[in-house]
């Protein structure tokens, strides 16, 4: 048991020690997905070769060979992600049995820091949900609580690592997508700034919002899984040519000199009284290690929704697009009844192989660039976009790091806001921002609700510092890391 | 709003066959969403330049050159039909 609830530094490093082999620890967490998978629905699919990884890397260790600094740890990746020769579905019916010829950067670079792949998580279906309940190979569960979502879009990346089938795991989030199921998984979540991770041989959604990043026991574990991963690809023309710093080897717990600023935007009367305490519990820890705190002012939060949800469907409109049934992917069946023209050979393709939301999102996106209400929709939430920057860059001149929550309540219940798109679109108020803005965010476990379900604390910071997020992240999880399985699962 | 019509228009533009049921829940879901992103109307933005991508993009180049990537065995190994090398399609009449 100890093995799946260990930090993957510790674990990592006794792997290192050779005090424990990779084949050991990968075999724990097989035996921990057979059991507890069935249940949580977090993988759709399991890696048959995750112990042979494991075991190059313990004949590597062996002879003293470099192994990289995430050698042994086991992982699990988000299915929007290719993995070369491992199925790649985006939780969707038209890339079901899609088995990708490459792999993207992220996992080029997590294999190359000697990281074992135990499989494929659960996600919404194109990563278009908040609930993890759209997807096609249907629901994760909530170890906390199996009646509960795991949040989404990453739903199943949170909870195989909350469940203790993963050490850490790979996420992508394109208006909150990492850090709300972390929030609800009690993880720590973090979504790089926009540029720091590449993007190719990820499932485009959104691609001026999309980003991947780590999912992870503790924020030092974060900060190794973003090391080995950020950092320019020739293969993203939007990678950042910045360095890519040792932020592992930085946390500095002592928060003198740090202003954290508190939008009023995100306290308000709708947070749940426990959302609001986990929040306080964190303002005073965060004043406690150091740091001034200021009241700071977003008026553009409750708009951000909208611009979000109007900028990434126009984008999946036409990022979707590519899915034609002709050189990958489902197909409708033509034997019966042919297709009368081309046009129906797509429509009906595409008809069976996206499901509802997404179908809903991309005739959205389609409609706010169609002619007409260009003008209205897309380009107008692109202006305001551009106003909601300014904003936080004004803030951002008066503090380092935003603090406040990542969601107004902790898990729901499985089905209870599906049939309500809005509903579902409003959970996102406090985190499409980050997304829209290009700034990296992070939850951070920061308390309990009195049913015992997790909630996140959220932190934002400028453009390409992440380490205030880290250094004020190590400070929130001290009071509150959790080290156990849920009670669920042990 | 948005008719039943309209998002039946919409739904061709974007090649999906909808039922007649889901025609009618998304006009009725999407009228609701669309009425709520009114809100985006309010905010002036006159003389304001489109955000389009959230950093300044640095632009690089690199060579023209011809990489040569796996095989067409593998590229084809994924669709839904082939012949050989080559993706198959149903013949279309239109």
């Amino acid at each position: 048991m100890e093995i799946l609830t260990m930090s993957l530094k510790n674990l990592r490093d006794r792997i290192h020690r050779r005090e424990l082999s990779a084949a050991e620890a990968t075999t724990q967490f097989l035996t921990q997905i057979e059991k507890w998978n069935p249940r949580l629905n977090a993988y759709i699919t399991v890696n048959e070769r995750a112990l042979d990884q494991a075991r190059a890397i313990d004949r590597k260790l062996a002879t003293g060979e470099d192994v990289g600094p995430l050698a042994g740890v086991p992982m699990a990746i988000k299915d929007m992600l290719c993995t070369k020769d491992l199925r790649t579905t985006a939780g969707s019916k038209i890339l079901a049995d899609f088995v990708p010829p490459y792999s993207a950067t992220v996992v080029e670079r997590l294999e190359n820091s000697g990281a074992i792949t135990l499989g494929k998580t659960n996600q919404d279906e194109f990563a278009m949900g908040s609930s993890s309940e759209t997807s096609y190979f249907g629901v994760s569960r909530n170890p906390w609580d199996l009646d509960r979502v795991p949040g989404g879009s990453s739903g199943g990346s949170a909870a195989a690592v909350a469940g203790g089938l993963a050490c850490a795991s790979i996420g992508t989030d394109t208006g909150g997508s990492i850090r709300q199921p972390a929030s609800f998984c009690g993880v720590v979540g973090i979504k790089p700034t926009y540029g720091r991770v590449s993007r190719y041989g990820i499932v485009a959604y959104a691609s001026s919002l999309d980003q991947a990043g780590p999912m992870t026991r503790t924020v030092e574990d974060s900060a190794l899984v973003l090391e080995a991963i950020a950092g320019r690809d020739p293969r993203d023309s939007t990678t950042a040519a910045q360095p890519v710093p040792t932020w592992s080897q930085n946390i500095n717990k002592d928060l003198k000199g740090l202003k954290v600023g508190l939008p009023k935007e995100y306290f308000l009367d709708l947070l749940t009284p426990e959302t609001r305490s986990a929040v306080d519990k964190a303002i005073a820890q965060v004043r406690a290690a150091g740091a001034e705190t200021v009241e700071v002012s977003l008026p553009l939060t409750d708009i951000a929704v909208s611009i979000y949800y109007l900028v990434a469907t126009s984008e999946a409109s036409s990022n979707l697009a590519r899915y034609d049934g002709v050189r990958y992917g489902h197909r409708a069946d033509f034997s019966t009844e042919p297709a009368r023209d081309l046009a129906e050979f797509y429509c009906r393709t595409r008809g069976e192989g996206f499901g509802s939301e997404v179908k809903r999102r991309i005739i959205l996106g389609t409609y706010a660039l169609s002619s007409g209400y260009y003008d209205a929709y897309y380009k107008k939430a692109c202006q305001v976009r551009r106003l909601l920057r300014a904003q936080f860059l004004e803030v951002f001149s008066k503090c380092q790091v935003i603090l406040g929550p990542v969601c107004i309540a902790p898990a729901f219940k499985i089905g209870e806001r599906i049939s309500d798109p809005l509903a579902m679109y409003l959970n996102d108020i406090f985190t499409t921002s980050a997304n829209l803005v290009g700034i990296p965010g992070m939850s951070v476990p920061g308390g309990f609700s009195a049913q015992g379900l997790p909630i996140g604390v959220q932190l934002l910071s400028a453009h390409f510092q992440e380490q205030h997020l880290f250094n004020v992240g190590a400070v929130i999880e001290e009071a509150m890391a959790i080290k156990e399985l849920p009670n669920v699962l042990q | 709003m948005i008719s039943e019509d309209e998002v039946a228009r919409v739904a061709f533009l974007a090649r999906l066959s909808i039922s007649p049921d889901e025609t009618k829940r998304l006009a009725a879901q999407l009228s609701t969403v669309l009425q709520h992103f009114e809100n985006v109307a309010k905010v002036p933005t006159e003389g304001v330049e489109p955000l389009v991508t959230p950093t300044d993009i640095e632009v690089f180049w690199r060579a023209d050159q011809v990489e040569t990537w796996a095989n067409a065995e593998v590229a084809v190994a994924s669709a839904p039909e082939a012949v050989g090398n080559l993706f198959k399609v149903p013949p279309v009449v239109g």
